[in-house]
């Protein structure tokens, strides 16, 4: 292992400092991927920023009534916070959905969007990987893709992102803040990501050196209906291999509000926007709501192996909103 | 004088004798015994599939701190390879640096010993191996060509006509399937620390048989036997993996050449490549049967790989040579030699990917007959062995089957499939049948009275977390008559003799026999002696060979029925088992706690073989796809249900001790239970596992049928 040095910042302002003096220095969060991808030479920083003893551990009302969640605030307490679970149910059961006990309280919500994907060229470094090493080649491509993206992908990239806390964070217009030696941004969800392009190294649009300091989300009173579905290739502790976080408002049989977002279909959480335009004024049923999916679906570019991830997606999104559709009803 | 009732040994349940010392870390693995002077090993393995090492660059990598030396097979001490030992010839890749060439990737091709592990990894991982590339072939499946039959005695077994038979029959069933590549990655990855000391080389290791092992690195380093010492006390699970692998040679090489004790430890990756691996089957059952069920033509053919430098046989065919009469009866295996490792022995080699295909061919057989399926089994059940003829030391698989159906409420199922559902769940039961042979191998023990009334047994056995020290203490009490109290088991250490490997189902029945007869040898003398014990106690020893040899030749198995209810999400592929029941006859059973343990452990390893596990190649690089826990997914908790395991009555009258072995039965027939409740739920056959959610989707897409 290389070696590396450790510092805990106990201030934003420091912690920042830091990054920007140092070029391989790295923010460590709860490091729950960081540290595996250092094991595996994926990652090889020289000097790790402690960040987690920031005062960025607290989840609070916006004045807008919507809420501020610190970028280090524990997966667990994110997962068991009443507002969360009261006003975006979605998001305490995505989050919930990933993972093992031991990680969630140790993983952060900043570190949580930044991880990497789980495509098993990205973490053998032996192998060529356009996203670990720009130029190499994508092996996934054209080898193992089973879980590879059937939307926005390119031929330099087939990874999908692992999250599923991202997945309701995108249903749900969630904003990213930051903090940089130059001062503080905000970025929405939809922008944070960049899109794959032949720069699939590239992941988000956050300036070098930036800090998470927060994630907000903004009032949604959908949300309060909502559900995270995700289907793995075991019952627990794994990553998706689909997944939709879904919200729903129905008044007399018509959709009158819809959130609908996508995992493990794409480099980042996938909003599906066509199919909410969709629905959006439509009577609520099963034949909207499969022809909504299908519709988002429509730009899809399958694999060989992947082809099983359209109906998949079809089928819980048909399920996921028909219940909600049923609650609403009841 | 009063009497008291006298303890029960075996036949109660008892907690592990080293139980305490585990779960408080006190019990020390492997990698975690302390050494003065201690330097560390890290192995560089190959990163291409087939080829030749051209350039080793370890002038950059000797300046590095802490690093001692690389080892690579340009400077390598020589080996003796060319040798059979216990378990037959050695696997090809401990021949560590003996030549240029790299059969597969992942072959070791250097070692590089440092001061501290970090220092070694970071040399290893920085060391510049330069290759001579050549195409590689690691693609297996059905129909390929390059298969052989291999020179094995086994390979084959016939009677009779079987394309007549099949001809003549009015049912049939031909249908393939196949099972993929596994992997054992026990929890305790492999690890070795090697050192001399007053001329004496001593290993301590994790492995399943310290003899196997020290009478293998004498061999391979050309040292008298008596020079070589191993022990592994404490075995965080082996399950086939655990024989002398790449690790236990770089450690003796890097101590030989340094001077001082080196430890070798793999990482998981590691573990994936060169502790060897289950290789994926394609099999063909081929059924021929009456209207009544009654079975005219038996055919299994199965086709495993091999690396391109030693025949494996995966022997799933053997299954059926046990299981069922026909009057034409065929199984055969073929091989396929691949530029990848050499596969090995794994939990229930042959039998577990083989009963997977025979029992489901059998609950195929039963769908079209419009029969039950334990029906069918139980109209097939044959008198003596199929095709040796021989009789049965103990067959009750009817037994188990009635015992199970009982349990399991299999009485008044309906065999229609795809009738029922809960909420988005189809429901679905399925059974299938087990075995696996009752061996024994000889093995020598010797028990000591000690001055202080206790007992003491020395035997080179192995505890690979089963519960073999346990249960050899409760075989030793009740053959002595004292409390278990009194005996102290040591095991794990090559200086205690010749012994059985804790391998094939055979070690507690083999050790049990010795320790049973050198308690009795004991118990012998004592009877003569005046009752005075000497300071040094006395010791019985004795070897089982003679014993073994006067066995009569009979059919010697473990039997037992499997039952699974599933529940299917055929919206999403989702299966999850919602309960499972094993009951087995299996002989005398020592430890109902342990042995409760190990059947549950090999039925929840079936469970995880059925919809889980398998390892991925890369047809680019020939490596496998993510080689690690996150990548080979086994089942999870919340993937295993309530998971019942029970054993009936089942006395081997002319057994010594009647044991049959456990090890490997539970995994057996598991796979199957629960793809036949699968096409109970949902009407459709799925012949290749693991039942993933894609195939079940796609199914579901295409349509039942096929």
């Amino acid at each position: 292992m290389k070696e590396f040095s450790y510092q805990r910042a106990t201030d934003v302002e420091g912690a920042v400092a830091l990054l920007d003096a140092d070029p391989d220095a790295r923010y460590l969060g709860g490091g729950t991927n960081l540290v595996d991808l250092m094991k595996t030479g994926v990652e090889r920083p020289g000097r790790l920023v402690d960040v987690r003893e920031l005062p960025l551990d607290r989840i609070e009302p916006t004045a807008e009534g919507g809420l501020r969640i610190g970028a280090t605030v524990t997966n667990s307490d994110l997962a068991a916070h009443p507002e969360v679970r009261s006003r975006y149910p979605a998001l305490a059961e995505a989050v919930l959905a990933g993972a093992s006990g031991q990680l969630r309280n140790m993983a952060t919500v900043g570190g949580n969007l930044l991880q990497r994907t789980r495509c098993p060229y990205f973490t053998d470094t032996s192998l060529p990987c356009n996203k670990r090493t720009p130029g190499s080649g994508c092996s996934a491509a054209t080898g193992e893709h089973r879980n590879g993206a059937v939307l926005g992908a390119s031929a330099h990239c087939v990874a999908v992102h692992p999250s599923d806390m991202g997945v309701a964070l995108a249903a749900f217009d969630a904003v990213v803040s930051f903090e940089t030696a130059e001062g503080s941004g905000e970025l929405p969800l939809a922008d944070f990501y960049l899109p794959v392009g032949d720069t699939p190294h590239r992941e988000t649009a956050l300036p070098q050196g930036a800090l998470i300091t927060a994630v907000t989300l903004p009032p949604a009173p959908v949300a309060a209906r909502s559900r995270y579905r995700k289907v793995r290739e075991r019952a627990s502790y794994a990553f998706a291999i689909g997944s939709a976080a879904g919200a729903l408002d129905v008044a007399d049989g018509t959709v009158r509000d819809v959130r609908l977002a996508f995992g493990a279909v794409a480099s980042h959480p996938w909003r599906a926007r066509a199919a909410e335009r969709m629905l959006l004024g439509q009577p609520a049923g099963e034949a909207a709501f499969a022809a909504a999916a299908d519709a988002e679906l429509a730009a899809a570019q399958v694999l060989e192996q992947n082809a099983y991830k359209l109906p998949l997606l079809r089928n819980l999104v048909v399920s996921l909103l028909t219940e909600l559709a049923e609650e609403a009803a009841r | 004088m009063t009497t008291t009732a006298k303890p029960r040994t075996v036949g109660a349940a008892r907690t592990r004798v080293e139980g305490r010392e585990k779960v408080t870390g006190a019990a020390r693995y492997a990698s975690e015994q302390p050494f003065e002077e201690l330097a560390h090993g890290w192995l560089v393995l190959s990163t291409v599939a087939r080829g030749r090492v051209r350039a080793v660059g370890e002038e950059a990598v000797r300046t590095l701190p802490g690093v001692l030396t690389v080892l690579h097979s340009g400077n390598a001490p020589r080996l003796t390879t060319d040798f059979v030992s216990l378990l037959g010839p050695p696997d090809p890749v401990v021949a560590l640096f003996q030549h240029d060439r790299v059969p597969h990737l992942g072959w070791p091709v250097a070692l590089v010993v440092a001061e501290t592990p970090e220092q070694a990894r970071e040399a290893a991982e920085a060391l510049v191996v330069e290759y001579d590339e050549e195409p590689h072939d690691v693609a297996f499946r059905a129909g390929r060509p390059g298969t052989y039959t291999p020179e094995d005695g086994s390979a084959v077994a016939a009677k009779g006509d079987l394309e007549a038979e099949l001809a003549s029959s009015s049912v049939l069933v031909d249908a393939s399937y196949t099972t993929p590549e596994q992997h054992h990655s026990a929890m305790e990855p492999h690890a070795a620390t090697a050192r001399w000391a007053e001329g004496r080389l001593e290993v301590l290791d994790t492995n399943q048989g310290t003899g196997w092992v020290a009478g293998d690195l004498a061999q391979l380093f050309s040292l008298d036997a008596s020079s070589v010492r191993v022990r592994s006390e404490h075995i965080g699970g082996a399950f086939g993996s655990k024989g002398v692998r790449p690790h236990q040679v770089g450690a003796v090489m890097a101590a030989t050449v340094l001077h001082r004790p080196v430890r070798l430890a793999l990482t998981r990756r590691q573990v994936f490549a060169v502790t060897g691996y289950r290789s994926p089957t394609a099999q063909r059952v081929r059924l021929g049967a009456d209207p009544d069920g009654r079975l005219r033509a038996f055919g299994h053919e199965a086709l495993n790989l091999t690396s391109t430098l030693r025949p494996f046989v995966e022997t799933s065919a053997v299954f059926g040579r046990v299981m069922y009469d026909a009057r034409a009866h065929h199984t055969a295996h073929r091989l396929v030699g691949l530029d990848m490792p050499t596969p090995t022995w794994m939990r229930a080699p042959g039998e577990a990917p083989g009963s997977f295909a025979v029992e489901s061919a059998l609950d195929e057989l039963a769908e079209r007959l419009d029969m039950d399926p334990i029906a069918l089994r139980a109209r097939n059940e044959p008198e003596t062995g199929p095709l040796s003829g021989l009789p049965f030391s103990s067959r009750n698989l009817l037994g188990c089957f009635e015992e199970g159906a009982r349990r399991f409420g299999w009485a008044g199922r309906d065999p229609r499939p795809r009738l029922r559902r809960e909420g988005r769940w189809l429901l679905g039961t399925g059974t299938a049948a087990a075995t696996y042979p009752s061996g024994a191998a000889p093995s020598t023990a010797s028990v000591t009275a000690e001055p202080d009334g206790g007992f003491t047994v020395r035997i080179s056995a192995a505890d690979v977390g089963t519960g073999a020290r346990t249960a050899l203490t409760l075989v030793a009490a009740e053959a002595l008559d004292v409390d278990p109290e009194r005996v102290t088991v040591r095991i794990g250490d090559s200086d205690f003799g010749q012994a059985w490997v804790a391998g094939g189902s055979m070690g507690t029945r083999s050790w049990s026999l010795a320790v049973v007869s050198a308690a009795e040898e004991l118990r012998g003398r004592l009877a003569l002696s005046d009752g005075d014990i000497p300071p040094e106690g006395i010791t019985a020893r004795t070897d089982t060979a003679g014993l073994l040899a006067e066995l009569a030749k009979k059919e010697r198995h473990s039997f037992g029925a499997q039952f699974a209810e599933v529940a299917v999400d055929v919206t999403t592929g989702e299966v999850r088992v919602r309960r499972m029941l094993g009951v087995f006859a299996a002989g005398r059973i020592i430890n109902p706690l342990t042995a409760r343990s190990q059947l549950v452990g090999g039925m929840i390893w079936g469970l995880s073989m059925a919809l889980h596990e398998e390892a991925v190649r890369d047809a680019a690089s020939g490596g496998q796809v993510g080689a690690d826990f996150a990548g080979y997914h086994i089942a999870a908790n919340a993937d295993v249900p309530v998971i019942e395991a029970d054993w009936i009555d089942d006395p081997v009258p002319d057994d010594p001790v009647g044991v049959k072995g456990i090890g490997e039965i539970g995994i057996v027939g598991a796979a199957a239970a629960i793809s036949n409740a699968v096409w109970h739920a949902t009407g459709v056959r799925h012949r290749d596992l693991p039942l993933r959610p894609d195939r079940i989707l796609q199914a579901e897409e295409t349509g039942p049928g096929a």
